[in-house]
């Protein structure tokens, strides 16, 4: 029962994602030329040339659209929940968790059967005797995956918020005055802002990151942030690059996150920085 | 309490409520006259909250009728009724200062900012909280958010308000004082109070008219000096201060035995050796030589409570009667009990 | 009006469940189709499950998923369960600075996570000029990613301990150790479970940061999956699914069930 119980785990934090990030920062920072490595920005320069700033801003559009398909479709779905009530509200909460852990790339995999040109839609189509469409390897798709693989994460938290609110306060408004709308507008959605923000974050973080979405429903066409890092490191080989692009996502992440936090103010103990 | 119609503002007639299989209300008839506290007092589950709900309009009853100046508000949702509630927990919006918790009755009714402004003003002044307008409620101590909550209802002008347990959550002194400010409040502004409480003290300290509530149905509807001094039944008188209760047999009029003896009393009506309740107020009863009464028992035990002593006699026949005196006797003394006539209480025993 | 509400309600519900069961569903019901066809259903079959156990890539990827789920849940509950009774006994300051670093890893992308740890890893092997990626250091990964959800799943438990529990066992004669075993343990344990289960699950699920930092030659399923999917279609694969959709299903029902009369008390 003393501090030094959580020396392991902070050492083990420490070397194994500070120690990194460090890492990260000096392959960024750094170049080599004539055989030598010096402190140089070029990386970053490189990283905001035309060719990459396309690629950043369209995983920003991309990833806020489905966060935003995602809250527009996710906040009813949470609200309805929040107002079940026993068995049946628990049982609908199993049901939304069931597709959250089942495997991401098998999530993902199973949108390849379902939008392919010889996929479930297109055999549909043409039996109807419609002409078959290029669903697949759009950007519709990357965000119908997006959409679909985090959709949960934005319900969740917005339940949550919801079903935290003293039904007091509700019926407090009621007797104010206030009707429906109102109720809601002035009362309901403002307490369930920090939902909202947790959801909103849940959703747009892994959307703007990731790589396997694009790489299997976008078929790899059009780059997002994510899989331009993967190639850097992974083809390419180029670690520099790789790590000053890292740098500048997790930069873009920490002023949109603080932005998006400063709105919902006081988040208890422990917060985010 | 004249039954004069034009009088009520609040009637609530034959009020039946249940939930599911679970019976909360049977027959609640009640009316509340204009300028009138009136406080439905019982212990927890007895329906005072239920009452107070069907009135603001957060419940529907599963039959009866409820009608405000005669005119029938079944059909009224909260929003509509000229009423307001102080919640018990306060349910103050957290996400608006005070100023804004205040204002949001009348901002939802489309006044005007100014008006809105000086309403708001002044009705924070009245429950002496000037100059906390920018406060989140949530840094506020319990007894401002009362007055907060007060204030967030009062603004709107209601008709009546209504209270469900607001001091509840306040401290023993903070409680006294607010009992009077609150009273005080309601005789200045002429405002009806329908107050919700579990505190005899509270009820008897404040009301006009004290509704005792117990199981779902009204015991008793009576000024507080006649609940007090009259109580109806064996709940009452035990809800409503200490008493010493036992069972007891009207033998004819005026005459009731209990304890072992016969004993005159004031009252009548009953049939010939009927069973009945026999209720002593702790502070009726007096301490006497032994050999001069007809009750002997034994001091148990004596307790200091400040104005008084409280000591426990154990009769001969086995019942431990309560007594309040400003004089002690010390435990294990041999002593008389005496109970003036008309301080006896005879009551018809509840059914069941 | 309230009723019509009400049916909307429902239908809404039931499309975004329609919407997150149907592609899986789909995956389950071509799992048994004979064929490899997505338009044609030509018969029920168990063929695919047959071949997906026949075939060795799979079964050692399956393997090393378990592996490595296990180890790293194991690892992450002892290293994270301690971390959070040494946080929990911290002054607010140093508490605010370990439940940041706990955050970074849960906050950070996973490709960042990812790719920081292979810079790591391949840093220290040329500084020792030994070692290569392989089944180690994707168990430390999944032991780092795992360890911070394992602490914050205990930490509440701690928060809501009475320090006067603690405190009682040692009046009434107990050892600090026997202390802790008897009357803290029994306490935390739930969310030591939780923490546990959840990091199982996290690491089988993960595909991001095991892409980056395991090696030639281990393989996790998701891995596999990943490989087989950019290549096309693949029938196993389907049949891999509504096996693990099957598994999903009766861990959260476990899980869920454990906690259900706790929260029905409420």
């Amino acid at each position: 029962m003393k501090r030094s119980a959580a020396y392991p785990y902070l050492a083990w934090l420490a070397v194994f994602t500070i120690i990194p990030l460090i890492l990260v920062l000096y392959y960024a920072f750094t170049s080599v030329s004539d055989g030598a490595v010096k402190f140089s920005p070029d990386n970053f320069v490189r990283a905001f040339e035309p060719m990459y700033l396309i690629v950043m801003w369209r995983s920003f559009v991309l990833a806020l659209a489905a966060t935003a398909i995602c809250f527009l479709i996710g906040y009813p779905a949470a609200y309805i929940l929040a107002r079940k009530v026993g068995e049946k509200k628990s049982t609908l909460l199993f049901l939304l968790l069931v597709p959250m852990w089942m495997n991401f790339l098998l999530r993902t995999y199973s949108w390849l059967t379902i939008l392919e040109r010889n996929g479930i839609i297109n055999n549909a189509l043409f039996a109807l005797g419609l002409p078959k469409m290029d669903l697949l390897y759009t950007r519709e798709a990357v965000v119908l995956g997006m959409v679909y693989n985090f959709l949960s994460f934005m319900i969740l938290p917005i339940y949550t918020a919801l079903s935290k609110i003293d039904a007091s306060l509700i019926e407090a408004a009621q007797d104010l005055g206030a009707g429906k709308m109102n109720v809601f507008f002035r009362v309901i959605f403002p307490l369930s802002l920090p939902g909202v923000v947790s959801g909103v974050t849940m959703v747009f973080l892994p959307a703007i990151t990731t790589f396997v979405i694009p790489n299997l429903l976008g078929g790899g066409k059009d780059a997002l942030i994510g899989s331009l890092i993967e190639q850097q490191f992974l083809r390419v080989g180029d670690w520099r690059f790789g790590s000053a692009v890292s740098v500048v996502i997790m930069g873009l992440i920490v002023i949109a996150m603080s932005l998006f936090y400063a709105v919902d103010s006081d988040e208890g103990e422990g917060g985010l920085f | 309490m004249t039954e004069n119609n034009d009088n009520k503002l609040i009637e609530l007639r034959n009020v039946h409520k249940s939930f599911g299989k679970t019976v909360v209300l049977t027959d609640i008839s009640l009316y509340v006259k204009k300028n009138e506290f009136v406080t439905l007092l019982g212990p927890s589950g007895c329906g005072k909250t239920t009452t107070l709900r069907i009135i603001g309009g957060f419940e529907r009853p599963t039959r009866g009728d409820i009608s405000f100046d005669g005119k029938s508000v079944l059909n009224l949702p909260p929003y509509q009724r000229h009423v307001n509630t102080v919640f018990q927990k306060y349910a103050l919006f957290p996400n608006m200062n005070v100023f804004e918790n205040v204002a949001f009755g009348l901002k939802i009714r489309g006044r005007q900012s100014a008006e809105i402004n000086e309403k708001v003003k002044a009705m924070l002044k009245l429950v002496k909280l000037d100059g906390y307008d920018k406060r989140t409620v949530l840094s506020l101590s319990g007894g401002q958010q009362q007055r907060v909550a007060i204030a967030r209802a009062l603004v709107n002008e209601p008709e009546a308000l209504l209270l469900d347990e607001p001091l509840g959550a306040l401290d023993l002194k903070l409680r006294k004082e607010m009992q009077i400010e609150l009273k005080n409040m309601q005789v200045k502004l002429g405002i009806t109070f329908v107050y919700v409480t579990h505190d005899q003290e509270e009820a008897l300290a404040m009301s006009d008219t004290v509704a005792v509530m117990n199981n779902g149905e009204i015991q008793q509807i009576g000024a507080p000096e006649d609940i007090y001094n009259e109580p109806k039944n064996a709940f009452v008188a035990g809800f409503i201060g200490e008493s010493n209760i036992m069972g007891g047999v009207m033998r004819e009029d005026y005459v009731v035995s209990f304890g072992g003896d016969t004993f005159k009393c004031v009252d009548k009506g009953f049939e010939k050796n009927e069973d009945v309740d026999v209720v002593i107020r702790p502070e009726d009863v007096d301490l006497i030589d032994a050999k001069e009464a007809r009750i002997k028992g034994v001091i148990k035990n004596v307790t200091f409570k400040g104005v008084h002593y409280e000591m426990r006699v154990q009769a001969e026949n086995d019942y431990v009667w309560t007594v309040q005196n400003t004089v002690m006797s010390p435990v294990g003394a041999a002593v008389g009990i005496r109970v003036e006539p008309d301080l006896i209480h005879v009551m018809r025993r509840a059914a069941g | 009006m309230k009723r019509l509400a009400d049916i909307c309600s429902k239908f809404y519900l039931g499309l975004i469940f329609l919407f997150l069961y149907a592609p899986i569903g789909v995956l389950v019901a071509l799992s048994f189709n004979e064929s490899r066809s997505r338009a044609h259903w030509s018969g029920f079959s168990l063929r695919w499950y047959a071949e997906l156990f026949k075939d060795p890539e799979i079964m050692k990827a399956l393997y090393y998923t378990l592996l490595v789920a296990a180890l790293s849940a194991f690892l992450a509950s002892v290293i994270g369960t301690l971390g959070a009774i040494g946080i929990d006994r911290m002054t607010k300051t140093q508490k605010k600075i370990a439940m940041n670093i706990t955050n970074i890893p849960v906050m950070n992308p996973d490709i960042v996570t990812g790719v920081s740890m292979m810079i790591l890893f391949v840093f220290a092997f040329s500084l020792f000029n030994a070692g290569s990626l392989g089944f180690g250091t994707l168990l430390l990964s999944h032991v780092t990613f795992n360890a911070p959800y394992a602490a914050l799943a205990v930490l509440p438990k701690l928060r809501s301990l009475d320090s006067r529990m603690y405190e009682a066992a040692l009046d009434l004669g107990a050892t600090p150790r026997s202390a802790f075993f008897k009357v803290i343990f029994p306490e935390i344990a739930p969310g030591i479970i939780s923490g546990a289960l959840l990091s199982f699950t996290l690491s089988v699920d993960d595909f991001v940061i095991s892409f980056f930092t395991t090696g030639a030659g281990v393989n996790t399923l998701s891995i596999l999956i990943y490989s087989m999917a950019r290549r096309g279609i693949n029938p196993k694969i389907n049949a891999l699914s509504a096996i693990m959709f099957l598994v999903v299903i009766v861990m959260l029902y476990i899980v869920d069930k454990r906690q259900r009369p706790k929260t029905e008390k409420l």
